[in-house]
């Protein structure tokens, strides 16, 4: 990314011409990384783009094409978060991020596929049919920001916009070997951003490289008064020159070594992490003993905000609406029932009844109280350390064909990224080494609110003292 | 027949004044063509997030400090979810466990003296737009103008006991939002609009009865029915053996009756959460002390100085505060004029009958207290009456002149009393016997000096005609 906008200063090539190339590839690509390919809009952002960086002042997006997540609304471009209930929907605003990207020059190649309403860890569950994962198209990308996650490995983009609610953007960072981040709690307006829960999602950038995501994170990132719990603050730009390891503490959580991890992947993200230890990074071992929870906590949390965060689809303003229903209530159930996937409805039940009159306390207001306790041990953590390092997964992409078919099996992939949001910390996912079968690891580095520059910064020295990174498939 | 107690919990959704909605720019204008004051914001579009209007909050903390409640130092927006084709989101944006204003209460006047009536609560929320049903088509139609447009709910102690207090309740609290300035009172339109609990218990019983929830009251006089309907409805359930079902019920004033809407087991489970696309609204003495210093005189103090101050009955004290314009109108004439009691019952009969015959408010009235005042100083003068003043008072609500001017071009103002002016012109004969001789001796042009000393006998204000032909009458007797 930045070596082409250094090229287009140089005149060396021209975002048309690479934004053609893009579309060509995206053309040919099977995959199946997009929902909707705007060629039209995209060439039309590069012709603007050839005229932006015509001035001094153009920024570091400046004609790179990117794609983005299908659950970010875009002005005039279909965004249908792989729903059949929203196949149709033609958003009339663009989220804050894509109005941001596209001020700064960016070139929107398309729509990328993940699992309906981001509910899902395999970009599978999608009116568009599965993505494959480019190191191994008969695996999966991981999910739910699948999409961008195989765009960007398989070089249909310079780099993508992703969401992360339970992990969606670290996943498939993971799985697809390539750097994801998801930002600070409100240090991303999630404006325009589909909600599934609202007070887990934020926006996140997916790229080949720890730069690429931090320019693309800088771009994005900042106050915005159309989304309330945005944080104001001061935003500084990333150092891209990366960080001096020398004393810093790394936290390494017990919790995240114990049952359930793939032992490959153990063995990639241990010999990560001392890679940072021989960088001068400092090993601390850390507790964080309600962490455990953390799935259990989150499948409250998130499906009882997404119950309510998808009440909306009722078939009444925009969207599918059944014919032929008999009544109200008749055109609401078949209007969802035909509109919404398996996954889906199942957290709608699983959400509303957590939130139902009798079982509240027990679900939805013991599982904040626990929440606040997993936060509360990161903020004794990091009296310890200054980040936290370890695995993105337990496990390595799966196959297609041997897809795990029990819900709750597939929740516990999560069981690493889950904490993060919960607890509304940053946390970047680099690639740290590979299996046995040559699939990507990725390792997980958390920091405390608002210091993604710490886990960015570490990211890039990590990354100018590894090849991981750059071993395509 | 035993007595029983009725026991009754009113909650009033008041309209906000606000000039946008209280979470988007949209406008909160009424009248407007459907679905054009509207965005993705209060059309629930996917994506889009709330943002808080801080004119709301600055609302409510005004109610809340006129109510004596306690203001939350940190309050909580939440979640009521539900699912109608006027509700955008499938829930209202509302507060439930931790709401604005806890703990107030209001005074009332009551047969036997005030009463406090405690306030539970007053929180915040959104207004759901309007569905249409098509009466030709099987077809609705959703207008969401009022989408978004902000509500207070004002909920009651069930300290409420009869109709009549229930009813004083209601016009006392009207009157404090108006007051405020925060709401328009209108109940018809809907921006003040009334449910109630109503419960009925053997006179002196600690224990309550079995409650059921009236809606659907849109005016003070069907709350009144209503509430009468029920607790006689609950009475005879009760007297003859039957046990009263909690369930919601819809007044149907043209019947006269109350209507099942939904049982107990029907009721909705609205599966509150706390909200969060929003942040806790944190609301530290510094936002209240703003708030504070701009709060008007309340109308139950004012009634209280208007008694105190310019010693007037209660009855005037509490016609003259009923609205904060009418207060306004009557102070700044005692302003200009000091007769309070007769500046009262001026405005209590002819400017509120001008006012209910034209249907307008007081500070519609082309009739100025500079003007009313002009009219009860030439009264005070002696230089009408009583009854005249009226007529004049009547020609200035209907042309705008001075009481000065239309007594001038009318002529009511001189006097026209002949028996008067007889008698004040036989005086100044008597007094010039000499002048009087030369007249009835033919120097008739002596007319005009008589005819001069009744004008300044009258210190001008005689009927010129009339004086000159009393005179000439009198003095060719």
């Amino acid at each position: 990314m930045l070596e082409t906008a250094r090229q287009y200063r140089r005149y060396e090539k021209s975002p048309v011409d690479e934004t053609r190339a893009f579309l060509e590839k995206i053309r040919r690509d099977t995959f199946n990384a997009f929902i909707t390919v705007d060629e039209e809009g995209a060439l039309r952002d590069a012709k603007a783009a050839e005229e932006l960086l015509k001035s001094p002042d153009a920024g570091a997006l400046a004609g790179i094409p990117v794609a983005i997540k299908d659950n970010i609304c875009t002005r005039g471009v279909r965004t249908t978060c792989a729903s059949k209930i929203l196949s149709e929907f033609v958003p009339s605003y663009d989220a804050t991020v894509v109005r941001k990207l596209k001020e700064q020059g960016a070139v929107i190649l398309g729509k990328t596929n993940l699992d309906e309403f981001a509910m899902g860890s395999t970009t599978t569950l999608s009116i568009a049919g599965p993505t494959r994962n480019p190191r191994d198209p008969s695996r999966t990308p991981g999910g739910s920001s699948g999409g961008s996650g195989a765009a960007v490995a398989a070089g249909l983009c310079a780099g993508a916009l992703g969401s992360d609610t339970g992990g969606s953007i670290r996943m498939p960072a993971s799985f697809c070997g390539i750097t994801g981040l998801k930002p600070t709690y409100g240090s991303v307006s999630r404006y325009g951003l589909v909600a599934f829960a609202s007070s887990l999602d934020q926006i996140g950038p997916m790229a080949p490289t720890v730069r690429d995501a931090a320019v693309l994170f800088d771009a994005i990132k900042g106050y915005d008064p159309l989304d309330s719990t945005s944080v104001p603050r001061d935003y500084t730009p990333t150092n891209l020159d990366g960080i001096d390891l020398k004393g810093l503490r790394i936290g390494v959580p017990k919790e995240f070594f114990g049952e359930g991890l793939n032992p490959e992947v153990e063995d990639a993200v241990r010999s990560g992490i001392a890679v940072l230890e021989d960088m001068g990074g400092r090993i601390v071992e850390i507790d964080l003993p309600h962490a455990g929870y953390g799935v259990a906590v989150y499948y409250i949390v998130a499906t009882a905000e997404a119950s309510s965060n998808l009440a909306r689809y009722d078939g009444v303003r925009y969207g599918l609406r059944a014919n032929d229903a008999l009544d109200l209530g008749d055109m609401y159930a078949r209007t969802r029932d035909m509109g919404f996937g398996p996954e889906v409805k199942r957290r709608i039940m699983l959400g509303t009844y957590a939130l139902s009159a009798g079982y509240y306390d027990a679900y939805y207001r013991k599982a904040s109280q626990v929440r606040t306790l997993i936060a509360e041990d990161f903020r004794k953590a990091f009296s310890q350390c200054d980040i936290i390092a370890g695995p993105t997964t337990p496990v390595t992409a799966f196959r297609l064909d041997e897809m795990i078919d029990d819900p709750l099996s597939l929740y516990l992939l999560d069981i690493y990224t889950i904490p993060a949001n919960l607890a509304g910390l940053p946390a970047l996912s680099i690639p740290c080494g590979f299996d046995s079968l040559g699939l990507p690891v990725g390792m997980q580095l958390m920091a405390p609110h608002f210091r993604e520059d710490l886990l960015l910064g570490a990211g890039i020295s990590f990354q100018d003292r590894t090849t991981y990174h750059q071993e395509g498939p | 027949m035993k007595a029983y107690d009725a026991v009754i919990g009113l909650e009033v959704h008041a309209q906000l004044l606000t000039s946008t909605k209280i979470f988007c720019g949209c406008s909160t204008k009424a009248g407007l063509p459907p679905n054009t004051s509207t965005c993705p914001v209060c059309t629930g579009m996917p994506g889009v997030l709330p943002v808080l209007n801080r004119k709301v909050v600055d609302f409510g903390i005004m109610l809340g400090l006129a109510t004596g409640s306690r203001i939350a130092p940190r309050c909580i927006f939440a979640r009521k979810n539900y699912f109608y084709p006027d509700l955008p989101k499938g829930y209202q944006i509302t507060q439930y466990e931790h709401p604005l204003c806890e703990g107030g209460s209001i005074l009332i006047e009551t047969a036997q003296g005030v009463k406090r009536i405690g306030i539970t609560r007053i929180h915040m929320e959104e207004d759901a737009g309007k569905t249409i049903h098509d009466e030709k088509a099987p077809l609705s139609y959703v207008d969401y103008n009022r989408s978004g447009v902000p509500l207070l709910e004002i909920v009651s102690e069930p300290d409420i006991t009869s109709t009549d207090e229930a009813v004083a309740y209601l016009r006392e609290l009207r009157q404090i939002l108006m007051y405020l300035g925060i709401c328009d009172g209108n109940m018809e339109e809907g921006s003040f609009r009334c449910d109630a609990n109503v419960s009925v218990k053997p006179a002196g019983s600690a224990r309550y009865g079995t409650r059921t929830e009236l809606k659907n009251m849109n005016s003070f006089r069907n709350v009144q029915r209503a509430l009468q309907y029920e607790i006689e409805r609950h009475i005879e359930i009760i007297e003859s053996g039957g046990e009263v079902v909690q369930e919601t019920l819809l007044w149907d004033p043209s019947r006269g009756v109350t209507v099942s809407m939904r049982s107990k087991e029907e009721s909705h489970d609205y599966r509150y959460f706390p909200e969060p696309d929003l942040v806790p609204v944190e609301i530290d003495s510094a936002w209240i002390d703003s708030v504070r210093s701009a709060l008007p005189e309340l109308p139950f103090a004012r009634r209280e100085r208007f008694i105190g101050q310019y010693g007037l009955p209660a009855y005037d004290a509490g016609v003259l505060t009923q609205t904060k314009a009418v207060a306004d109108y009557y102070e700044e004439c005692v302003r200009l004029l000091d007769r309070p009691k007769e500046i009262s019952n001026w405005i209590m009969t002819e400017v509120m009958r001008a006012l209910n015959e034209q249907g307008i408010p007081i500070t519609e009235l082309i009739v100025s207290p500079e003007m009313l005042t002009g009219l009860i100083a030439l009264i005070d003068k002696g230089s009408i009456s009583g009854s005249m003043a009226k007529e004049v008072f009547a020609e200035m609500v209907d042309t705008g002149e001075s009481a000065g001017g239309i007594i001038e071009k009318k002529g009511i103002g001189q006097i026209n009393d002949e028996e008067e002016l007889r008698s004040l012109a036989r005086e100044i004969i008597d007094a010039h016997p000499d002048e009087a001789h030369k007249y009835r001796s033919g120097k008739t042009g002596l007319l005009g000096f008589f005819v001069g000393m009744l004008m300044k006998a009258t210190r001008g204000e005689a009927n010129p005609k009339l004086a000159s032909r009393i005179m000439k009458e009198l003095l060719e007797e």
